[in-house]
Formats: structure tokens, C-alpha cells, sequence
């Protein structure tokens, strides 16, 4: 079958698509969001000493054992309530990665940072700029991601951290 | 499967699928109601920690307890900072976290769960313990004290 060429209604729908996505871009996708049906629990839970991580970005073995071991959570105490950790790990499983980059086996550690996709996003990062004292750590998002606390992870949202080249920072944007 | 594309174009584009939700997700992030609700005062805490030890507490014990490893790795005001008069940041991840003192932040010590959630946490990090109300009492009677 040879396509037919585009009518101009479809060529103005298509268009207006591609402009509604362009303005949703902030939007980014499912994986990098905060799911609506937050329990209010989460982000003062879970989101102060690291990001309020999106759910999307481990798959459900993750979330279960890191759920399972709270009280010791990457040296650190983070147990919460038993009831607060229910209505959380039923809304983390609820929207946990399911994409084949997210899993398909789980990251070293349960650790977002160690997942491959990760690894892949962030490679124009020099190895450097994770040692800096303004980002300090690879968990330390919102160092470059402004809006990590809200869970927006999107590339048109990046900061540049002191200590990161004029370079490098424009690799990351390109 | 194609390969990914070499631009950051990659799953976001493809999986910019629920725009709206996303937008509902925006909104619910930004306007939640804090879960912590002002049910106590730093004063009323530090009436009920001196009352459960049942001594006075001594903001010079408090400074100094705070500002001490407890045989581990890090001390209070590894995260807090040393006065806690400003943004502190997690000695792990790197994040900011808020002032301590009430003189720098009108929100610390106003929730009672908070305070208990936190001591516990955070004494496990630092002492491998939960701390004593003699001990609670002291840091909070030097945190208190701190002038803005």
C-alpha cells in the first residue's frame, strides 16, 4: 500500500498535535512523573532526604524490597508508620515501572541511579561533576534538576550546578 | 526495535501520552496541604521531654551532644549544620533540608508526630539508638536558645 498524501485536515490536526505535545513537553512522560493519586504522605515521607522519586523509575521487586527494609534504607532509619507505609507502597506498586528499560532487571541495590537507562541519560555527565560540592552525589537530583521535588525531571528544567563547565553544560542541552 | 535516537528525544516523546494527568499531578504536588499539622510549640516539646527525664535540661549538654559523633560516622550537625540557623544539607544525598532551629524556621518542633518520627529516625542514624527525653531535652533546650 503507497500512503496517501496528507490532506490539509489532517495536516492541521497532525500540526495541532505536534503543538499540543511541544506545550506539554514539561509534561515529559509517565516513568518521570508524581501519579496524581499521591497519598499526601509521600513527599514529607519520602521526599526529604532524597527527591520524592517517581514511581515509574523502579520496577515492583524494587519497590517491595525497599518498602520491606525502610528501617534500614541505605544506612539510614527511614521506617515510617505502618499505615503510611501501606497507603505508599500500594500507590508505588500501583504505578511501578513497567516499561522493558525499567523491568527488566532490577538496578544494583534497588538504586535508580544504577539503572541502565539511567546510566544512558546521564552519560554526557562528566564523572567529575557527580563529585562536585554542589551536586555532591548522584541521588542529589534536584542539584541539576529544578524541579525534582515535584517530581519534574523534564530536560528543559536543568540548572547549572557551580562548578560545571560552559561545556558540559551545553552537551547536556543538546 | 529502532535504536534511540542520538538526542534527548528518546521515551520521554514517545511516552508523552497523559498530558492532563500530568497536569493533575502538577497541581496535587504543589498545592497537597502539609501532612504536618502545628499541634505543639518547641516550648511544650521541651516541657515534655524535661518532665519524662525528669530533670532540667541544659542547652551546654544539648550544643554538645549535638555537635559530636556518638561512635558512628556522623553527628547531628552533619546534616543540621553547626549552629542550625540555616538550610542544612543530608551528609548522604546531598539534599537540602530546613533549618533546624525554631529561630530560623517557624515550622520546626510545631508537630508532635514529626518530632518523634524524627528523633527516632535520626538518633538511629547518629547514636545506632533511639535518644533519651534527657538527651532530647538538651538539644532542643540549646536549639531553642539559638537567637536568629
Amino acid at each position: 500500500m503507497t500512503p496517501a498524501p496528507l490532506r490539509p485536515a489532517a495536516a492541521l490536526v497532525l500540526a495541532l498535535a505536534l503543538t499540543a505535545g511541544a506545550a506539554f513537553d514539561a509534561a515529559a512522560s509517565d516513568r518521570d512523573r508524581l501519579p496524581f493519586d499521591m497519598p499526601a504522605a509521600y513527599v514529607p515521607e519520602c521526599g526529604s532526604c532524597h527527591a520524592p522519586f517517581p514511581p515509574g523509575l523502579l520496577p515492583r521487586e524494587s519497590w517491595t524490597r525497599l518498602m520491606a527494609g525502610l528501617d534500614r534504607h541505605y544506612g539510614s532509619d527511614a521506617s515510617i508508620d505502618a499505615t503510611l507505609r501501606r497507603d505508599i507502597e500500594t500507590w508505588l506498586l500501583r504505578h511501578a515501572g513497567r516499561s522493558r528499560k525499567v523491568s527488566n532487571a532490577p538496578p544494583a541495590e534497588d538504586r535508580i541511579t544504577r539503572s541502565a537507562w539511567f546510566e544512558r541519560e546521564h552519560r554526557r555527565v562528566e564523572p567529575a561533576t557527580w563529585r562536585l560540592p554542589s551536586v555532591q552525589n548522584a541521588v542529589n537530583c534536584a542539584a541539576c534538576h529544578e524541579g525534582a521535588d515535584r517530581g519534574d525531571f523534564d530536560d528543559d528544567h536543568l540548572r547549572q550546578p557551580e562548578g560545571v563547565s560552559r561545556a558540559e553544560w551545553r552537551a547536556w542541552r543538546r | 526495535m529502532t535504536s534511540a535516537p542520538p538526542r534527548r528525544t528518546t521515551t520521554r516523546t514517545l511516552l508523552r501520552t497523559s498530558a492532563v494527568a500530568s497536569i493533575f499531578a502538577f497541581a496535587t504536588a504543589a498545592f497537597a496541604p502539609p501532612a504536618a499539622a502545628a499541634d505543639t510549640s518547641p516550648a511544650q516539646q521541651l516541657e515534655r521531654f524535661a518532665r519524662a527525664a525528669g530533670g532540667a535540661a541544659d542547652a551546654g549538654r544539648g550544643r554538645e551532644f549535638f555537635t559530636r559523633t556518638h561512635g558512628g560516622k556522623w553527628s547531628c550537625a552533619s546534616c543540621h549544620g553547626n549552629p542550625p540557623l540555616a538550610d542544612g544539607k543530608h551528609a548522604g544525598t546531598g539534599k537540602r533540608i530546613d533549618a533546624l532551629a525554631p529561630a530560623a524556621n517557624p515550622r520546626a518542633f510545631t508537630d508532635t508526630a514529626r518530632v518523634d518520627k524524627w528523633f527516632k529516625r535520626n538518633c538511629n542514624d547518629v547514636l545506632k539508638r533511639e535518644c533519651t527525653p534527657a538527651e532530647k531535652a538538651d538539644v532542643l533546650a540549646w536549639l531553642a536558645a539559638l537567637p536568629r
